[in-house]
């Protein structure tokens, strides 16, 4: 299974990173959401999936499946919450501000140069 | 006595010389000045008679000891005649300066306090015995340099002057550190005199030619070398007295300092003794035959100076050939080095005054161009005497001291006939030709410097100002030069044995235990036998030839095509830096965020995929995996589709729906995969997201409303399809190659007995690792303010502007 999941896990970096080059900013933050799936997936299959019960206390219950990757999982998946949530409120003002969601028109100004 | 703290003397003086400035404005600045250069060059007298015993003055004081670190003072006859030189040149620029600039209308706080900054920064250069020391005060006349050029700051050809000299110079300066560092670390010493001692061991090196190249590099930048020679024209647009005491009488002589002080270490080399001659041949051609293209005073004399460096130069690479036993007597080289050192007291006196009489010149007509003026000669008749005087000496006539230290010049380069090592049997003939050849143009200059200043036709219809004599103070410094050149023509060997004999001991240890060693006797005149005197009287017939038809054939010069010059290189050397590398980085940095991120991503992929197959780290193995149940492939395939409809979506609601799909797909991998914790959270959290995202969704201004689907990129593809590739052969390799056992059975083991609890992941987040879950917490807060002030502050343009300008 740790096969197939490796594949899985490329297929879902392939789509985040083909959305994170499109040029529309929703699109790129979906993509962020997917690059996070795929490193939780990730995550979890290194540390083997071959647990046959839920790392919860329970007697005559040898064979659990590993807590470490779980717990490293969750705080991961608290922070890249977080972090996409601060990305959607700030695409959400660059709309209100700049009244366009595509990353071309987004340039530094030509000031600088 | 500690002579390594009057280095620093200048320095703590031009602490207080911007207080003078301000406070006393009765008096000018440059007599408060004045009293450092006098001080100590009488201080430096007293250390005459030591140096004539052939002995030594040392005195250091650490700098960063536990590096090895250390200013160290050592005062031989090399280092004593330079430092005369600065000292004594310098009192009489710093007394010019005080009648040429004006006390109302000059910054005097910046121009002394440069002045005294490069004065210390001098006197370090030529007594230092550490080489980073050195290194230290080489870099801080560069700079010190730099803003006396540059002291009128409000005229552009200041500022191009200042800078062009500035990366030339330390572009040489640079070099040498390279060197020295290598030098350095051959030698296991910064000291100069016990690299010295070793000198035969070095030069076995593998480095020991690409330090001497570097070494050298920094030398001939300094003193103006060929191809180097460019910028000390254009720092001519410094005040003249920064002229006459920088470009003619010191910094540039701290290249020929350098290259004398090292000639012990690098003699042994034939690179060093072809570099060093040829060079400086091709400099003093190049000098004296562009110097008659220039019709401005000061340019005439910056090409004459080059060309006099590079006398100076080759003289001293000839002298180098005394090291070597190529030849039974070679007596006739250590001539050579005498010559180099003889001559450079020769020319700091003659230069300094014709540059101090350009100044004059300058000053009471208003303009320097050669072509306005003519017919000074009654209205400034005691400017006129120095001038022929100066000039004459630099020709090389008799009764100057020029014509001791040229016969001398002429000796040393008929002599390298009679060496036959290295081949310089087949090319040393070139040697006195090219030599020859130049002091026949030098000849021509000089005649054309003072006699088309001073004779023919007076053009007042020309001139700014009405010409007349200067003030006596300022003919004071160039008088005294004057009387100097003419002296040393007199009893040259007076100079001879208090400071040139003590340098050439400096410059040849091998060869001598005390000055008193040097059978060296100047005498101006040989005999009839002698080729010197045949050749002298050349000179004089050519070059009064020369002279005589200026006019038929100075227009040739006009011939040379521009795009040849080296300033035409250097201007487009600049060009390119500026323009082409400014093309260069737009090419690349073209301001889209998904240029970066290709960038990013291709080299991600790249790096990763060739270390993964250069170290043979790819394999896949078959052992210990989980069975794949149906229901799991099940997952699998909607996971996919799900993925392949956000791609594929032309409404971006449908991609938001399909991410939604995507994460509760994720939260039921977890179910399967026995991680209920998980699942809730993700779950949770995947709702929350989505609902965030509709909301962003809903809030997209009208004028983009129109949906599309996302064009296919063929790029894009690629570049996803290598990072998902790589991305699994990475998983694949870690997964297939793990050496070493979980450390989770701990955690199952312990986690009732000692931590209390049931739940084997919620015990690691609180209470195994509880610090992860207080910064995550942190994360949170810290993104629900930003939220926060994102959407309460709102301040726009326009209100800002409004803000700024009612502030």
């Amino acid at each position: 299974m740790e096969i197939v999941m490796c594949f899985v896990i490329g297929f879902l970096f392939m789509a985040a990173v083909y959305l994170m080059l499109s040029k529309s900013l929703l699109r790129i933050i979906i993509g962020t959401g997917i690059l996070s799936h795929g490193a939780h997936l990730l995550l979890l299959t290194m540390g083997g999936l071959r647990g046959s019960a839920p790392p919860v206390v329970s007697p005559g219950v040898t064979n659990y499946a590993d807590p470490l990757p779980q717990a490293l999982i969750l705080t991961a998946i608290v922070i890249s919450f977080g972090v996409t949530a601060f990305f959607l409120v700030l695409a959400y003002r660059s709309y209100q501000e700049l009244e366009t969601d595509n990353m071309n028109l987004m340039r530094g100004s030509e000031d600088y140069d | 006595m500690p002579f390594v703290y009057f280095i620093f003397l200048p320095m703590l003086v031009a602490l207080v010389i911007p207080f003078l400035f301000k406070k006393v404005r009765g008096i000018h600045t440059g007599w408060f000045v004045l009293v450092v250069p006098v001080a100590l060059f009488g201080i430096y007298t007293t250390l005459l008679p030591m140096v004539q015993d052939g002995e030594s003055n040392t005195s250091s004081f650490d700098w960063i000891p536990s590096l090895g670190i250390s200013f160290i003072s050592y005062i031989d006859g090399l280092s004593l005649l330079f430092s005369l030189l600065i000292t004594g040149i310098g009192a009489l620029v710093v007394l010019y300066s005080i009648f040429y600039l004006d006390r109302t209308r000059e910054q005097l706080g910046n121009f002394y306090v440069y002045l005294l900054l490069f004065m210390a920064a001098m006197l370090g250069v030529v007594q230092s015995d550490h080489l980073i020391s050195l290194y230290f005060f080489w870099e801080l006349t560069s700079i010190s340099s730099f803003l006396l050029i540059g002291y009128w700051y409000k005229r552009d050809r200041s500022r191009f002057g200042a800078l062009k000299s500035m990366i030339i110079t330390v572009f040489g300066g640079l070099s040498m550190l390279g060197g020295f560092v290598m030098l350095s670390i051959m030698g296991d010493t910064y000291s100069i005199r016990e690299l010295i001692a070793q000198a035969p061991d070095l030069s076995n090196h593998s480095w020991f030619i690409w330090s001497l190249v570097l070494v050298l590099l920094g030398a001939f930048t300094k003193s103006a070398q060929f191809p180097f020679y460019i910028w000390l024209p254009d720092a001519m647009e410094a005040p003249t007295p920064v002229s006459a005491y920088l470009h003619s009488a010191t910094m540039v002589k701290a290249g020929l300092y350098l290259v004398a002080r090292f000639t012990p270490i690098y003699a042994s080399s034939e690179v060093w003794i072809w570099l060093v001659t040829g060079v400086g041949l091709i400099t003093l051609f190049w000098g004296s035959f562009f110097a008659l293209k220039q019709t401005d005073l000061k340019a005439i004399l910056a090409f004459s100076t080059v060309s006099q460096l590079g006398l100076i130069m080759s003289l001293l690479g000839a002298g180098a050939i005394s090291f070597h036993s190529g030849i039974e007597d070679n007596t006739i080289f250590k001539y050579a080095a005498f010559a180099a050192i003889f001559h450079l007291v020769n020319h700091a006196t003659f230069k300094g005054s014709l540059f101090m009489i350009a100044g004059i010149i300058d000053h009471e007509t208003g303009t320097r161009d050669i072509r306005k003026l003519g017919g000074l000669m009654s209205l400034m008749p005691i400017s006129f005497t120095i001038a022929m005087i100066g000039s004459f000496s630099m020709a090389g006539l008799p009764l100057f001291n020029g014509f001791l230290s040229k016969e001398m010049f002429l000796t040393g380069m008929l002599s390298i006939l009679e060496f036959d090592l290295f081949a310089f049997g087949t090319w040393g003939i070139l040697f006195p030709v090219i030599a020859w050849i130049a002091s026949v143009f030098t000849f021509v200059y000089s005649f054309y410097f003072v006699f088309r200043t001073f004779t023919g036709k007076y053009k007042p219809e020309l001139l700014p100002k009405k010409a007349h004599e200067a003030p006596i103070g300022m003919l004071i410094s160039p008088a005294i030069l004057g009387t100097l050149v003419i002296a040393i023509f007199f009893i040259p060997n007076l100079i001879g044995d208090a400071l040139v004999k003590p340098a050439v001991m400096a410059i040849q240890p091998y060869l001598y235990t005390s000055p008193t060693d040097i059978k060296i006797n100047i005498a101006a005149w040989h005999g009839f036998l002698e080729p010197e005197l045949w050749m002298t009287v050349g000179i004089i017939v050519a070059g009064c030839l020369l002279y005589w038809t200026l006019t038929k054939w100075q227009p040739i010069y006009s011939k040379f095509p521009n795009w040849l010059s080296l300033n035409r290189l250097y201007d487009s050397l600049m060009y390119i830096s500026e323009v082409e590398t400014n093309r260069l980085s737009r090419f690349y940095m073209t301001g889209y965020m998904r240029s970066y991120l290709v960038y990013m991503f291709t080299g991600i992929v790249l790096l990763t995929i060739s270390t993964v197959f250069i170290k043979d780290a790819f394999n896949i193995s078959f052992a210990r995996l989980a069975p794949i149940r149906f229901y799991e492939l099940i997952i699998v395939l909607v996971l996919i589709a799900c993925t392949m409809t956000i791609l594929l979506a032309k409404s971006r609601l449908t991609s938001i729906i399909a991410l939604g799909a995507v994460g509760y797909t994720v939260a039921l991998f977890f179910v399967i995969f026995n991680a209920p914790d998980l699942a809730l959270t993700q779950l949770v959290i995947e709702t929350v997201s989505v609902a965030l995202f509709l909301l962003a969704f809903y809030h997209l201004p009208k004028l983009n409303r129109h949906e599309n689907r996302i064009k296919f990129r063929l790029g894009n593809a690629l570049v996803a399809i290598g990072v998902g590739v790589t991305v699994t052969i990475v998983a694949l390799s870690a997964h297939s190659q793990k050496l070493m056992p979980s450390i989770s059975s701990y955690y199952e083991e312990t986690v009732y007995t000692k931590a209390g609890g049931g739940n084997i992941v919620n015990v690691i987040l609180v209470d195994y690792r509880g610090f992860d879950t207080l910064f995550e917490i942190a994360v949170l807060a810290i993104a629900s303010l930003g939220i926060i002030s994102m959407i309460k502050l709102r301040l726009t343009k326009k209100k800002e502007v409004n803000r700024i300008e009612n502030e």
